[in-house]
């Protein structure tokens, strides 16, 4: 179970989002998670080893990177693009839940005679819309939580973006004060704020979606709201048409079954 | 084998479980078995070559790392985490083995075209019955398993915590020696973690075992209550429940041809008398 398998799942999820959320996705998975894979656990990967205090005192390294990095980079990272891709899946079950009710409809041979088959149900995709749209809403909402949760879990510990090149101990066991190197710190640094930036694109992102379906909202409301005005009915002429020539197909279906049950 | 191939064994599993079962199953995927590969795995990776000892006595070291970490947090997650989500697997066979079942009557019936044996494979089997009981003893293995688990860790490190410094005096160290852990402060981050979602999911499987005791008992006094509907056995109720699959497929296939009928007889469409077989 790695990121292949996230992307594996996430993927299903891509087909009933908007065009915002399928950028933010592949965002996502190009700007951050790859970039984490492939270059940045290489430039922390001798965080450790690679620390070095000036003193021959055993255990003064071990305390001294504890105490200046209480967790790596990178685990705050992969926990928090495992913690911003999950809410996706909140939308992925309501679409499976929807799905699973729509079949069971079909199966129970509803006169609707909506969908030709089972494969149609499975490959539909649905609108965003109704207790859906209250679902991807919130599913957004926390993604937004999370990032922002994170990026001062950031800022918190790390004192800013910047990663120092020397830090002074004096933890016990060191002896009085020591000086300590970090390795590699202008890369960690451009790591930390290219990270930080697409975190902020990400973050812009979910703010246009969550911008954009209030929007939809809205002006669906409004329309709804305006030709309620008009054809006080609910219906309008060619929905009352199409019901009409539906009823006649399903009542001529079971003309037909007779016709042939008696032949 | 490994842990993908765990997650393969597991999805098809997922089919026949409770809504609280799939959440559950997301849930030691994405948050327990994901974040140990991801994550854990490189936080205890040099547990061994960062524990340093303040002595140059040689094998001190060693026999220290020994007595103070008999087992590997890693490995203990591994360990629970495999334990955890195998009693699903009797689910699975119990499964397989009704699937077996069902094809046998099919082909004993006469309906054993390769159709039918199809839809056997694909239709969601309910838990009910003797599938009811495997399940129940499933999630109860699972709650088992996760408690015991939690427990042994509590043994073995007591407060969950990781200690900075641990004084050791094992031979061959001479007398009192200071050793230092590696990472303690993200290693204790994590076991609490990891301590969170394992009592997550403790919960989960607690509320499914709830849901599916009431489900039974609601089930139970709808049948007491209607004594009638529910006195057929399982699979008579199999029987019917494929006559009435080829009565919905002949409506269908019949609707494609009228459809054509239509199309090519417009003063077809009127309205008649209802249909007595719907």
């Amino acid at each position: 179970m790695d990121w292949g398998s996230l992307h594996t799942i996430l993927g299903g999820v891509n087909k009933h989002s908007t065009s915002i959320g399928k950028i933010w996705l592949t965002v996502l998975f190009i700007f951050r998670i790859m970039i984490l894979v492939v270059a940045a656990e290489r430039v922390w990967g001798d965080e450790q080893d690679d620390f070095v205090c000036n003193t021959l005192q055993p255990g003064c390294k071990n305390v001294c990177y504890d105490h200046f990095f209480p967790i790596s980079h990178i685990r705050l990272w992969a926990l928090q693009l495992i913690f911003v891709s999950t809410p996706a899946l909140l939308v992925a079950m309501h679409v499976a839940y929807r799905r699973h009710e729509k079949k069971r409809q079909f199966r129970k041979g509803d006169k609707k005679c909506e969908y030709k088959d089972i494969e149609e149900i499975r490959s539909q995709r649905f609108r965003i819309e109704g207790s859906l749209w209250w679902t991807y809403t919130s599913s957004i909402f926390f993604r937004l939580i999370f990032e922002a949760v994170f990026m001062y879990a950031f800022y918190f510990m790390y004192d800013g973006f910047r990663m120092p090149r020397l830090m002074k101990c004096n933890a016990w066991p060191c002896p009085n004060t020591v000086d300590c190197f970090v390795s590699r710190p202008t890369e960690k640094t451009v790591f930390t704020i290219f990270m930080i930036a697409v975190s902020s694109i990400c973050i812009l992102l979910n703010v246009a979606e969550l911008c954009y379906l209030l929007t939809k909202f809205f002006l669906r409301r409004s329309k709804k709201a305006g030709n309620a005005k008009h054809h006080p009915n609910h219906e309008n002429k060619e929905e009352t048409k199409q019901n009409e020539m539906n009823e006649l197909i399903s009542d001529s279906c079971q003309n037909t079954v007779i016709g042939f049950s008696s032949s | 084998m490994n842990w993908a191939g765990l997650y393969a064994v597991l999805s098809g599993v997922n089919r026949h479980s409770t809504a609280i079962g799939r959440i559950w199953l997301s849930v030691i995927f994405i948050f327990r078995i994901m974040v140990l590969v991801v994550a854990a795995e490189s936080v205890w990776g040099d547990e061994k070559s960062a524990f340093t000892c303040n002595t140059q006595q040689p094998g001190c070291n060693s026999v220290c790392y020994d007595h103070f970490f008999p087992i590997s947090h890693i490995r203990l997650w591994a360990l629970q985490l495999i334990l955890v989500t195998t009693p699903a697997l009797l689910v699975a066979m119990h499964v397989a083995y009704q699937q077996h079942q069902e094809k046998k009557l099919l082909m004993m019936t006469g309906h054993g075209d390769a159709k039918h044996l199809e839809e056997v494979k694909k239709h969601k089997i309910r838990i009910a019955g003797s599938l009811w009981w495997t399940y129940v003893f499933s999630v109860v293995f699972r709650l088992l398993f996760e408690a015991v688990f939690m427990y042994i860790f509590y043994m073995i490190y007591p407060g969950y915590q990781m200690v900075r410094l641990v004084k050791c005096e094992a031979y061959p160290c001479p007398n009192t020696v200071d050793c230092f852990v590696s990472r303690p402060t993200e290693k204790t981050i994590f076991t609490v973690f990891m301590l969170v979602t394992s009592s997550i999911c403790i919960v989960l499987n607690m509320a499914e075992l709830v849901y599916l005791v009431v489900r039974a008992c609601a089930r139970r006094g709808r049948r007491n209550s209607n004594p009638s509907s529910g006195k057929g056995s399982f699979y008579g109720h199999k029987l019917s429940e494929y006559k009435q699959n080829e009565i919905n497929q002949l409506l269908t296939e019949q609707d494609g041809s009228l459809k054509d009928m239509l199309r090519r007889n417009p003063g077809l469409q009127e309205k008649g008398d209802r249909c007595s077989a719907c």
